[in-house]
């Protein structure tokens, strides 16, 4: 870090390391709430990274799953699986054998995405400008991108559950009849409730999520200022002033990642029963 | 913040996850914790019936234990009483022995007496003629007085 100040330190780390996939080239300026000519290069990479751990992990306990003693590794696995599955079966009652890999693939996928956030906030960048990228954001779940990919999969997912159910008839009538109604003059109330209320589900899930990690992480960068206060204390002369907010942005950054650990889990637990609860709707009748 | 061509990477992203969760890792793991589930659940039974078999063991054995005492006791009763039998059966035997040698002892002295009785018989008379003889200064024709000698003889052993 060549010294930037606190006033270019937040939003410099806000930035994405984007790439334009029409002209071929790195993206300097982000342009437009929507343009999709761009991608985030810096969330895929470790998005992508986390799912592959994911997927690594459990695959090297399903490889050798045995009905014999369980070594450590293999019985945290299934202890995770287990807690899934438990969780899926309270709410979800019916066959699991989609649903639960579901869930556990939203819940694990989302705390090791989560978990990238306690990772000191300046080290990945470090890593990314030895790299010769200009901003690297570590967090996926903290791109609005990741949270609504995965809400809006889950609302297909909530409509192919919907359809499998009720057949498209079946959950055609239903989008027009319920809540008020039957009559004719309330299908277009109906039908705007039922629009509001199945849009509501990717949105709260994507915000949820998003607004957690995005705040959790500006924190961070909040608490990191303090060490800018620090070294300009320092620079002039004042060295109880220094000591002192270099000490304030240890305690504090400590106290901030130990509750941000709180968070990371219970973003993975409510993104993965919120969707079991939605898909389980999905399948009544009403 | 700003939505683009990410999104779109993200859920194909989310998809493989998923599919891959659900083909691959879901399966072998459930299977083997319910298999493991049925183990436990085989292993309890088994030890709840190993529990029970051993119980009934138990009550077997000494269900044989007290009737081995019974056949003992009955055993022992028996030698009992084959024993007294025994000695019972010796004892008449002993004693029909005894009387069996009491009368052969009691034939052998009949037999000794009567031929002492003849010794004596004939001593005597030899006596009696000595004396007759010493005391009649004179010769006694023993064979003329012999039936007289006799008589004398049988009268001294009967005073006996």
């Amino acid at each position: 870090m060549s010294g930037p100040s606190s006033s270019e330190y937040i939003p410099h780390h806000l930035q994405h390391l984007r790439y334009d996939l029409v002209k071929g080239e790195w993206a300097h300026d982000a342009t437009g709430l929507i343009n999709f000519h761009l991608i985030n290069v810096d969330t895929l990479v470790m998005s992508v990274s986390m799912g592959v751990l994911f997927l690594a992990l459990f695959y090297a306990a399903a490889r050798k799953a045995t009905a014999g003693v369980p070594g450590r590794f293999q019985a945290f696995i299934e202890i995770v699986v287990e807690f899934v599955d438990a969780r899926v079966g309270e709410v979800f009652h019916g066959d699991r054998k989609f649903l639960a890999p579901l869930a556990l693939t939203i819940f694990c996928w989302v705390i090791l995405m989560n978990v990238l956030d306690l990772l000191p906030l300046d080290v990945p960048g470090l890593f990314a400008h030895a790299a010769g990228a200009e901003h690297f954001r570590v967090v996926p779940t903290a791109d609005i991108n990741t949270t609504f990919a995965m809400s809006l999969t889950v609302l297909v997912l909530i409509l192919a559950f919907s359809v499998k159910a009720k057949g498209v008839g079946g959950f055609g009538h239903e989008l027009v009849t319920a809540p008020f109604g039957k009559h004719p003059a309330l299908w277009i109330p109906n039908l705007a409730l039922n629009m509001v209320e199945l849009l509501a589900k990717p949105v709260s899930l994507a915000m949820r999520l998003f607004g957690n990690m995005y705040a959790g992480e500006l924190v961070f960068m909040l608490i990191a200022l303090m060490g800018f206060a620090a070294a300009s204390a320092f620079g002039h002369g004042g060295v109880v002033g220094g000591a002192a907010a270099s000490l304030g942005q240890i305690c504090m950054a400590a106290a901030w990642a130990i509750f941000h650990i709180l968070i990371v889990l219970l973003q993975g637990f409510i993104f993965m029963v919120l969707t079991v609860v939605y898909i389980s709707m999905a399948q009544e009748h009403h | 913040m700003q939505i683009n061509a990410t999104l779109i990477g993200q859920a194909i992203a989310f998809l493989i996850l998923i599919w891959f969760s659900w083909k691959v890792i879901w399966p072998p793991l459930t299977s083997a914790i319910d298999a493991r589930q049925k183990k436990i659940a085989d292993g309890l039974a088994a030890a709840d019936r190993g529990q029970k078999d051993l119980e009934d063991a138990k009550s077997q054995a000494l269900a044989i234990v007290r009737e081995a005492h019974g056949k003992a006791a009955q055993v022992v009763d028996q030698a009992g009483r084959r024993a007294n039998e025994m000695v019972e059966e010796a004892k008449g035997t002993a004693s029909a022995e005894g009387e069996r040698l009491i009368a052969a002892a009691r034939g052998e002295v009949a037999t000794e007496t009567a031929r002492v009785r003849g010794e004596l018989r004939a001593e005597v008379a030899k006596l009696a003629v000595a004396g007759a003889t010493q005391v009649l200064k004179r010769e006694v024709d023993a064979s003329a007085h012999a039936a007289l000698l006799d008589e004398l003889a049988d009268r001294i052993v009967v005073a006996r």
